[in-house]
Order: structure tokens, then C-alpha cells, then sequence
């Protein structure tokens, strides 16, 4: 792979990223309110959805206990449905969207070259409008409100956030799509991408087109709610209608970048370039197929596999009911197993030892975790099973979103350089990384097994054979170690600089990566970069390092 | 360190016309599946032997047909403003951006005709006139959009930036995007209903 010269026009600016840094008092504030870099606006979005999880980890394991019993004895039964919505829209609109879309908006520029995200302000405007929609759906949870609630009022109100959260993450969604497609560095064709800028593009442009799909069904139901009640099933309609945006395969779409920052950390781990990089950008587009499920509002597929005939009517039914499921479900899994391949290959041993990261323990687990929610997703539908209604789609929900989690603090603990100037501690974060993956199980595996002996969803109580005590009681552990490995996390991430780093810095390029944000400082300006690079390959850093870059 | 040399200032992006395309899409997708729920809720109700339009409501279709050639004609406009601005025609851009500005106000006006003609409750127990109010509802909110894209495009270009060419384009792309939408409204909820 051929690159340009290289020269010493080293990008060296030491312009803070932090633009309130530089204001006092009311003016930090008024920046940090009005700030047009993406650095802040991204870790604006990661900070609020890191507060979300933790909040949404408690109500998982306050419903889990809630459940160990069967018998509705914890919780005030009438308070039930408003947790359970809560946690469901904590899982999906509150942590796994915002959290990767904010990623996006801190790093997609720093990879790309670009000086600044596209319309920043639209971003930071997004953000502040997801941010009030979040907190008017707790305030409308709180009294009475979203699905089945009996406040009329709260209700609507419950209704009119969802709104505002769907138009502020898809005007993030935007800027990062743009970005992707117009802010390139000179010479990065689309094939020479970075891998989670990719990933960002793919989702970005998915929530784009499906988002809005949510919102039309959002206002069908605040005009029907408030003056008729006719059409949509009143108060208890609100639940089903928005289903389909909030469960499988939707997710697999919110989630890729999470498996973008996989792609991104394997080969740099493995100190090689990526094999077959067009076939792993399809692997990452080939999940993006879930989009199309939102834009249909598939709320549920149904795959009768028992009484298969070899008639011609029968094959009609089964194609049918086979096509829909294949693309939806089947597809974005395959997507996922060809990155985790093409990332085996890439482990393949040829002389380098491997530089193992806590990044890259958090990306591998979190990729795991995801591909085993998306089988759960695929064996959902297949109805001779008796899956659907059962806990058992919760517990594919929660592998996908916390999952992507991880996949998350994979990504921040990789790029923390690039926006503090600090390194995560390795020791403790791969502990974390390790608890991390444990709480993901236990939070969501029992409840794959509890599915099967149909424990129902969304409710308390229930009857039947089995250690059902058991599972609920470790699905409540699994969310109470998730909200400790997300305070461990942010502790290790906020803690001041030590030893050798607090006086020297980490470096610019802590990791020995490929991309161009490696280039920039750390922590990076304002600005990125201040002369715009020119790319020669997908890994332009690591031309720059000869032959041999590749065992530095 | 070494890094890589710079590179020459990048050429246009056409960043705003890019924003608009895919804000665009997702009106698209928006106003789409908003009338695959209509479809679907009018399925629902002739299959169960009912009406779809309540008893006694007329859509009153002149000034709906009226709408519809007239959001083709604010496109003519829209594509004159960008036509204009290419060849750096400030009078004939401002001209056509205000006659956008102009007409796309009428229809709005039009759709508040077609609301008074219709005599239509919201809170009918039908559920139809909820979906009617939302859905054209939506269409009127996206118009507003267009006019203050509209608004924003005459500052900016008539304002003196004068090489702010991009954002008259994308505002045509806008309105382009907006005549398909209010199109398929037309089609299933004004000609189908």
C-alpha cells in the first residue's frame, strides 16, 4: 500500500479541547450550553446515557426482584407497568442509542480528517432536545404515565418526550451521516473509511430513515389519545404501537457501532492490517439490514415451523413467512459473525504478540454478547417454540443492549486519549471488562432459560415449573453488577492522570494505532487537526511507519 | 513526529445540500409511514363493514387539487431561485425565493380552507378525524420547515453571500422533497379517503 511522503509537518497544536476551559464562571457555562465542538457534544450524549444506564440497571434489578417471587409482593402493582416501560425505553432510547450516536459525534471527525463535525449546533441542539425528552418521560413515568398509565395527561406528556427524543437522536443522527459523507480527509475514498466511522455511517443513515417512522406513530397516537381514543387502543395501545422500534432486530441497528469499535480495535491489537477490509465493510452495512425492519414497524415476526408441507400453496406460505425473517433477523447476524471472523483472522499468529487492551476485552465481549442476542432474536419468532410474550425477548434485548454497552466502554476507554489526555488503568479496567461480561450474563441468560419455561413478560406474577426464584434473582445481581462496573468505569475514566502520564502525557498514539485521529494531540484541539491531512490507505498512520509499521 | 503532509484546501462539499438530502429521506419515511398506519386503520375499518370518512363529512377536493399544483408550482420557483443564484442573478433569485415564500403560505392557508370546509372533529369517535388532523397536521409542520428553510435561504444569499449557492439548491431539493410527500397525502388521503 503506497502512501505520500513523509514530513515533519506534525500536527502539534495544544489548542484545548474543552472550549469552558477557557470561560469562568457563567460564561463556561453559556459555552458549554452553546459549544459547536464535537469532543464536548459527544461526551455530553456518553455522560447523560452513562447516568441513564445506571438508572436503567436499577430498575432492571428492582423488577427482577420484584419477580422472584411471582406474586407481585414488592412493588405497588399499579406501578408496575410505568418500571417496566421505564426500563424498556431506559434500555433503548435512553442508553444504547445516545451512547453510540455520542461516540460517533466524538470521534467519526478525528478519524476522518475533518476539523469539525457537520452542523455541530444542529448536534448540540439534538442532544439538548433527546436530553429533555428523556427527563419529561421520567417526570411522565413518574405520575402515571406512557403505556397502560391512568393519568390521561401524563399520558400525552409521556407521548410528546418520545417525540422529542426521536427528533433530537435523529438530528444527531444526521450531522454524523453527513459528516461521514462530506468531511472526509483529501484521498479517503469511502472504501478507506475507518471501520467505526463506517459503522457510524451505516447506523446513522439507518436511524435516519427509521426514526421518523417512530415519530409518525408517535403523533398518530398524542392526536388519537388526547381527543378520541377511537383507533389506537386508548392508553393501553401506546405499548404495541411503539413495540417495534424498541425490541429485535431494531436493536441490532443501534448497536453497531459498538461492533464498528471492534472492527476498529482487532487489527490494531493483532498489529496487522484488517484481511479483507471491503468484506468486512459489508459485514458492518450487512446489519444495517435492521433498519428496514423499523421502516416496515415490524413489531413481531412469526416463522410457524411445525406442518411444513411440499405443496406448491404450502411453499408460497412458507417463503412468505420465511423471507421477511431471513432479512430481518438472519441477515445483520451474519453481518456480525463476518466481522467476528474477519477478526479471528486477523488474530491469526504470524510472529507479533498481541498488545491486549481493556478496549479491546470490552469491544470482544460486547460483540459476543450481541451475537448471542441477536440468535435469541432469531429463534424468537419461530413460534412452535413458544417463545413470543415470554421473558425470553427481554433477555434478548438486554444481551443486544448491554452488549453494545460494552462495546461502548470499549470505545471510550480506546479514544479517552483523544478527549481527556488520560488512559484508562489496564489492570482494573480489564477486571472490569471481565465483571462486565459476567453482569451481561447474568442479567439476561437466566431469563433465556426462564423463557423457555414460559415466564411471562412485563409482569410480576406468574406460575410455573422450575427454580424461577433463581432466575430472577440472578437477573437482579447481573443489573446490580452492571450499575457497579459503569460507576467503576467512570471512576477509572474521571480519575486525574498518575506517574509517568501526569507529567509527560500518554502520547498522541498511546495505542499504536492506524487512523487519523492518532495523528492529531492528546488531547485533541478544538479544531482536530490544524492543517487537514492527505490519506493514501485505509491505515494512513500506519504507512507512516514504513514496512515494519505494522510490529511496532 | 512524523505525519503526513497537508493537504490543499478541501473542495466543496456540498455539506448543506448533503444535510437536506438526508433530512429529506426521513420526511419521506416520516410522511410514508404515517400513510401506511392510514392505509392500514382504513383496511381495518372497511373490513369491518364500516366507513372510513364519517357520515356527513365531505373533503372538499378543489382546494386540495388546488394545493397540489400549487406546491408543483412553489418547486418551479424553488428550481428558478437555484437556477438563478448559479448565474449569480440576485434580483431573479429573490424574486423567485419570495414567490416560494409566497405560495407556500397559500397553502397553508388552502390547507386552513380545507379544515373549515370540512367541519371535522378532532375527537370524533370514529377515530378518523384524529388521524385527518394529524397527518395533514404533520404536512402543514413540514411546510413551515420549508418556509423557514425558505427564509434562512433569502437572508443568506440575499444578505450578501452571494457564493452561498448550496443552500438555495438544497432548499429547492427541500420543496422538491416536500411536493412528493404532499403528493402521496393528496393521493390516499384526499382522492382515496
Amino acid at each position: 500500500m503506497s502512501t505520500t511522503d513523509i514530513t515533519d509537518t506534525a500536527v502539534t497544536s495544544a489548542v484545548p479541547s474543552d472550549e469552558a476551559a477557557r470561560a469562568g464562571g457563567l460564561g463556561a457555562l453559556a459555552t458549554w450550553f452553546t459549544t459547536a465542538d464535537s469532543k464536548v457534544i459527544g461526551r455530553n450524549l456518553i455522560g447523560t446515557s452513562l447516568l441513564a444506564l445506571l438508572a436503567t440497571a436499577v430498575v432492571g434489578a428492582l423488577l427482577g426482584a420484584e419477580r422472584i417471587d411471582g406474586a407481585d409482593s414488592l412493588i405497588d402493582a399499579d406501578a408496575l407497568p410505568q418500571l417496566f416501560t421505564a426500563y424498556r425505553v431506559g434500555l433503548v432510547y435512553g442508553v444504547l442509542v445516545p451512547l453510540l450516536l455520542g461516540i460517533a459525534v466524538a470521534v467519526v471527525p478525528l478519524q476522518l480528517g475533518a476539523r469539525s463535525l457537520a452542523f455541530p449546533r444542529v448536534a448540540a441542539a439534538g442532544f439538548w432536545t433527546w436530553l429533555g425528552g428523556l427527563i419529561l418521560t421520567i417526570v411522565a413515568l413518574a405520575d402515571n404515565g406512557g403505556p397502560g398509565g391512568g393519568n390521561a395527561d401524563m399520558v400525552d406528556l409521556y407521548l410528546a418526550a418520545q417525540a422529542l427524543m426521536l427528533i433530537g437522536l435523529a438530528a444527531v443522527a444526521m450531522c454524523v451521516a453527513t459528516s461521514v459523507l462530506t468531511t472526509r480527509a483529501p484521498g479517503m475514498r469511502m472504501s478507506r473509511v475507518p471501520f467505526f466511522s463506517w459503522s457510524a455511517l451505516i447506523a446513522s443513515v439507518g436511524l435516519v430513515l427509521a426514526l421518523p417512522v417512530a415519530l409518525g406513530v408517535v403523533i398518530y397516537l398524542y392526536v388519537d389519545h388526547h381527543y378520541a381514543r377511537a383507533l389506537f387502543g386508548g392508553n393501553t395501545g401506546v405499548g404495541s404501537w411503539t413495540a417495534f422500534v424498541l425490541t429485535q432486530p431494531a436493536t441490532y441497528l443501534f448497536a453497531l457501532p459498538a461492533i464498528g469499535v471492534f472492527a476498529e480495535i482487532v487489527p490494531v491489537t493483532f498489529r496487522k492490517r484488517m484481511p479483507l477490509r471491503p468484506v468486512v465493510l459489508t459485514g458492518l452495512a450487512l446489519v444495517g439490514v435492521a433498519a428496514l425492519s423499523i421502516v416496515t414497524q415490524q413489531p413481531l415476526h412469526e416463522l410457524p415451523w411445525s406442518g411444513s408441507g411440499l405443496s406448491f400453496d404450502e411453499f408460497g406460505t412458507k417463503f412468505g413467512d420465511l423471507l421477511p425473517y431471513a432479512l430481518f433477523m438472519l441477515l445483520p447476524l451474519l453481518g456480525a459473525v463476518i466481522v467476528l471472523a474477519l477478526g479471528a483472522l486477523a488474530a491469526k499468529p504470524e510472529g507479533t504478540s498481541p498488545r491486549l487492551t481493556p478496549s479491546f476485552l470490552f469491544a470482544f465481549f460486547g460483540l459476543g454478547m450481541i451475537l448471542v442476542g441477536m440468535v435469541g432474536g432469531a429463534l424468537l419468532p419461530i413460534t412452535d417454540l413458544g417463545l413470543q410474550g415470554t421473558v425470553f425477548e427481554e433477555a434478548a434485548t438486554v444481551y443486544v443492549v448491554y452488549g453494545g454497552v460494552l462495546g461502548a466502554l470499549g470505545g471510550i476507554a480506546w479514544w479517552l486519549p483523544k478527549w481527556s489526555g488520560r488512559v484508562v488503568p489496564s489492570g482494573p479496567a480489564m477486571g472490569l471488562a471481565l465483571l462486565g461480561v459476567l453482569a451481561t450474563i447474568l442479567a439476561a441468560l437466566p431469563y433465556y432459560i426462564a423463557g423457555f419455561a414460559d415466564q411471562p413478560a412485563a409482569t410480576g406474577t406468574y406460575d410455573y415449573e422450575g427454580p424461577s426464584a433463581l432466575w430472577n434473582t440472578l437477573a437482579l445481581v447481573g443489573h446490580g453488577l452492571m450499575a457497579l462496573v459503569v460507576l467503576g468505569f467512570a471512576g477509572l475514566a474521571l480519575r486525574p492522570a498518575r506517574g509517568r502520564a501526569a507529567t509527560q502525557g500518554v502520547g498522541d498514539d498511546p495505542w499504536g494505532g492506524h487512523t487519523l485521529e492518532w495523528l492529531t494531540t492528546s488531547p485533541a484541539p478544538a479544531v482536530n487537526f490544524q492543517e487537514v491531512p492527505t490519506v493514501m490507505s485505509p491505515e494512513p498512520v500506519l504507512d507512516l511507519h514504513g514496512p515494519e509499521g505494522a510490529e511496532r | 513526529m512524523h505525519a503526513l503532509p497537508p493537504a490543499p484546501p478541501p473542495p466543496p462539499r456540498r455539506q448543506v445540500f448533503v444535510g437536506t438530502a438526508l433530512a429529506g429521506a426521513g420526511v419521506v419515511t416520516l410522511v410514508g409511514g404515517m400513510l401506511a398506519v392510514w392505509i392500514l386503520q382504513r383496511e381495518r375499518a372497511l373490513d369491518a363493514g364500516s366507513s372510513w370518512v364519517p357520515d356527513g363529512v365531505t373533503i372538499p377536493e378543489v382546494p386540495s387539487n388546488v394545493m397540489l399544483i400549487s406546491i408543483w408550482g412553489l418547486c418551479v420557483f424553488a428550481q428558478w431561485a437555484a437556477w438563478a443564484a448559479r448565474r449569480d442573478d440576485r434580483v431573479h433569485a429573490g424574486l423567485a425565493l419570495g414567490l416560494v415564500g409566497v405560495v407556500g403560505a397559500a397553502i397553508i392557508n388552502a390547507q386552513a380552507f380545507v379544515y373549515s370546509q370540512m367541519e371535522l372533529p378532532v375527537a370524533d369517535e370514529t377515530g378518523y378525524g384524529a388521524m385527518f388532523y394529524a397527518v395533514t397536521g404533520t404536512m402543514i409542520a413540514l411546510f413551515v420547515a420549508g418556509l423557514v428553510f425558505t427564509g434562512v435561504s433569502a437572508f443568506r444569499y440575499l444578505g450578501g453571500r452571494v457564493m452561498d449557492r448550496e443552500i438555495v439548491a438544497a432548499h429547492a431539493l427541500f420543496w422538491y422533497v416536500l411536493a412528493a410527500a404532499f403528493s402521496a397525502v393528496w393521493l390516499i388521503v384526499y382522492v382515496t379517503k
